[in-house]
């Protein structure tokens, strides 16, 4: 199991939305097969560019408002929030390249 | 870039899977301490995206695809394997000594290479499909069903897959409809009777899907009849795609022989590629049955394949 924060309904808005750095909201779910295989590479990058952007979770299973809220279709999905609003949407499970390549606006 | 100048390992597997793990419990147990290429993303094969697996051996009241390859994986390292979860991008498999870079860039060396890449999913090739990936359009019912709830969604093929798709879709939606270009399934008869008889799925036959419909998310699809040519609309909020895999074997292409589909071509009864000391097994090889059991089956072949085949390089460099 991943170390990094669950944030939930009711602290999204102070752990996400209020937040200076960047945040990368991972929604995900336990029955979820590729969310189960991209949470590794999501430890990675987090102890690799912890400095520059945040990554917390979201279980879309225990969290329908933020789910909801949001418009979450498919899981793994990776929005990253910057100043309470999405700044970039990432769907699907990629490799660790290709998901530091789609953040390389927020990291580098 | 770093050259790895070490000695070669004996055994390197490329894919995860049922077969990949099962070549790598085999290859550890007999001491070879094999080196595994999970994938980066692809890691536990196509089973990461099923629910319940009902018909693997040995599990009575079934087990979860998740689980089950979890219990592979483990059951692996224990006798040794050593499991990196990252693509090989790049083979040389010619020679005595096999080659493989991984996405790092960093090569790695063996006397012989077990190739269990498996299949990946096919695509409609539709201009929106991309465009709406995400916003509506799925390959996989078990990680998005819930997000449509009380929702009319559609799933495409006629296949095992996209039976199981349907059924379990039909938890959370409020009507499935099975698109398929034929005016009967493919599926195996437990799948389709499940499915035929589920009061909510309805079947478009002769149908095929030629445009998705929808500007922020998917709103329809355009439906061509088959027969007739006439076509349609379909109001939908969700478009399931399960039309069949493909093999990943680009990366072997000019190295090993495929055949007109893309497979690997093996000897058969056996695991021989056209390469000395190269063998296949799983899904990348396999069209015909494409089950777990039968992956984990050629998977524990090849590892013997390749036991023999190191045993018989020994042998030669006793005798020399």
């Amino acid at each position: 199991m991943s170390d990094l924060k669950q944030v939930t309904d009711s602290t999204f808005a102070q752990e996400v939305l209020e937040r200076e750095k960047p945040v990368l909201v991972d929604f995900w779910a336990p029955w979820c097969g590729p969310c189960r295989q991209i949470a590794p590479i999501l430890d990675q990058i987090a102890a690799e560019y912890g400095d520059q952007i945040e990554i917390v979770k979201v279980n879309t299973d225990e969290n329908p408002e933020i789910t909801a809220k949001y418009g979450v279709l498919n899981i793994p999905l990776l929005n990253v929030y910057v100043g309470g609003q999405v700044a970039k949407s990432i769907v699907g499970a990629k490799p660790k390249r290709a998901l530091l390549k789609d953040l390389e606006d927020f990291i580098g | 870039m770093a050259v790895e100048v070490s000695e070669p390992r004996s055994v390197i597997i490329i894919g995860s899977g049922p077969a990949g793990y099962t070549a790598a419990i085999y290859t550890a147990r007999a001491g070879l301490k094999p080196l595994v290429f999970e994938g980066s993303v692809t890691a536990g094969g196509a089973l990461m995206n099923t629910t319940e697996v009902e018909n693997f051996p040995g599990f009575a009241d079934g087990i979860m695809g998740p689980d089950l390859m979890d219990n592979l994986r483990k059951q692996a390292e224990r006798f040794g394997a050593e499991l990196v979860s990252d693509d090989i991008v790049e083979v040389d498999l010619s020679g005595p000594v096999k080659r493989v870079v991984d996405g790092a860039g960093e090569s790695h060396t063996a006397l012989t290479v077990i190739v269990a890449t498996g299949s990946g999913y096919r695509e409609l090739g539709l201009p929106d499909e991309k465009r709406l990936s995400g916003r509506g359009v799925s390959w996989c019912a078990t990680c998005d069903g819930f997000f449509f709830r009380d929702k009319d969604i559609v799933v495409v093929g006629g296949g095992d897959t996209a039976m199981e798709e349907a059924t379990f879709l039909t938890r959370f939606a409020r009507t499935v409809t099975v698109i398929h270009r034929r005016d009967h399934l493919r599926a195996s008869k437990i799948m389709q009777t499940r499915a035929l008889e589920n009061p909510k799925i309805a079947f478009a036959w002769n149908s095929e899907v030629v445009g998705i419909l929808g500007e922020e998310r998917v709103e329809g699809v355009r439906l061509r009849d088959t027969v007739t040519g006439e076509e349609r609309t379909h109001e939908t909020a969700g478009l399931f795609i399960a039309i069949g895999h493909d093999p990943r074997s680009e990366l072997f292409r000019g190295q090993l022989d495929l055949d007109g589909e893309g497979y690997l071509k093996v000897a058969s009864p056996g695991t021989q590629t056209n390469l000395p000391g190269v063998f296949a097994c799983g899904d990348v090889v396999d069209h015909v049955y494409r089950q777990a059991i039968t992956a984990a089956g050629t998977g524990c072949a090849a590892a013997i394949d390749t036991e023999r085949f190191l045993t018989a390089l020994d042998d030669a460099d006793l005798a020399v």
